[in-house]
């Protein structure tokens, strides 16, 4: 969808208490989009800075939810002189509406996008409705 | 900077540092300013300068840096492509095309800079030029 659009700053946003962390570190809330197709649900975040292997993905009683950590120890030796955005891990869980199989569930990173594929369980697929 | 005995307070530090340093007047001689596309931060590692950007969804091919004298330029397009036959329930991430000019107060070395981009984070190292770097006087 290239368009020629000029892309707007969006300011990160703190995750508010939810739960508190064991770690005074601030979180963010990771830019999200969600989409369905007729056998998946896709979310795809986006949470620049984070390998494969410090995200965590759950789904625990229609709940999905992502942490990702970014690792700030590249950050060793860096010295700030001027800012635009802070850097933290993030954190976000969302309440699924609809039954998902939770064994096929899944997960690609590429370029700080963390897309996650999940399929929807055999009975929640849509039925079509007819207007009587 | 000294981070930190404490690993777990080392990011909160960090991230106070950032903050402080929001309203740093470290680009107000020139002409640029905050508020283009992609957001970035500027860090001082020794004598050189390194820019680091966060630039999620970008791909690399679609990146295009140039340097030249003490000016740093950043285009790109980003794209946000979805099958047609998704039904969308939630649209936060933004997509369109960006071109940002940085002037730094610091003379750099155009030939010598280096950058790379992984996990959607651009970092541009910029080294100082030679002659722009404090020559420290013998007094004799």
């Amino acid at each position: 969808m290239a368009n020629t659009q000029a892309l707007q700053v969006k300011e990160k946003k703190e995750v508010v208490t939810k739960g508190e962390k064991t770690v005074p570190a601030r979180y963010f809330i990771p830019t999200t989009d969600i989409y369905e197709t007729d056998e998946t649900l896709t979310v795809v975040m986006e949470v620049p800075g984070v390998e494969k292997k410090d995200i965590d993905i759950r789904v625990e009683s229609d709940v999905l939810s992502v942490e990702a950590r970014i690792d700030f120890s590249k950050y060793q030796g860096f010295e700030p002189v001027y800012t635009e955005y802070n850097v933290g891990h993030f954190a976000r869980s969302f309440t699924l509406s609809r039954k998902i199989d939770q064994q096929k569930i899944g997960a690609e990173l590429e370029d700080g996008v963390l897309t996650l594929t999940l399929q929807k369980a055999k009975e929640a697929l849509p039925r079509r409705i007819p207007i009587g | 900077m000294a981070f930190l005995h404490n690993p777990f307070e080392a990011l909160f530090d960090f991230q106070q540092a950032l903050d402080e340093l929001r309203s740093s007047s470290w680009l107000a001689a020139g002409p640029s300013g905050s508020g283009a596309y992609p957001p970035l931060n500027v860090f001082r590692k020794g004598d050189d300068v390194v820019v680091i950007a966060e630039v999620p969804g970008v791909r690399t091919s679609e990146l295009q840096l140039q340097a030249k004298g003490n000016t740093l330029r950043i285009a790109g397009t980003k794209e946000t492509p979805y099958s047609n036959q998704a039904s969308i329930h939630r649209r936060e991430r933004l997509a369109g095309s960006f071109d940002r000019t940085l002037t730094l107060p610091v003379e750099i070395d155009a030939d010598r800079v280096k950058a790379e981009c992984r996990d959607g984070i651009l970092a541009v190292f910029l080294p100082r030029a030679e002659r722009d770097k404090p020559r420290s006087i013998r007094i004799n």
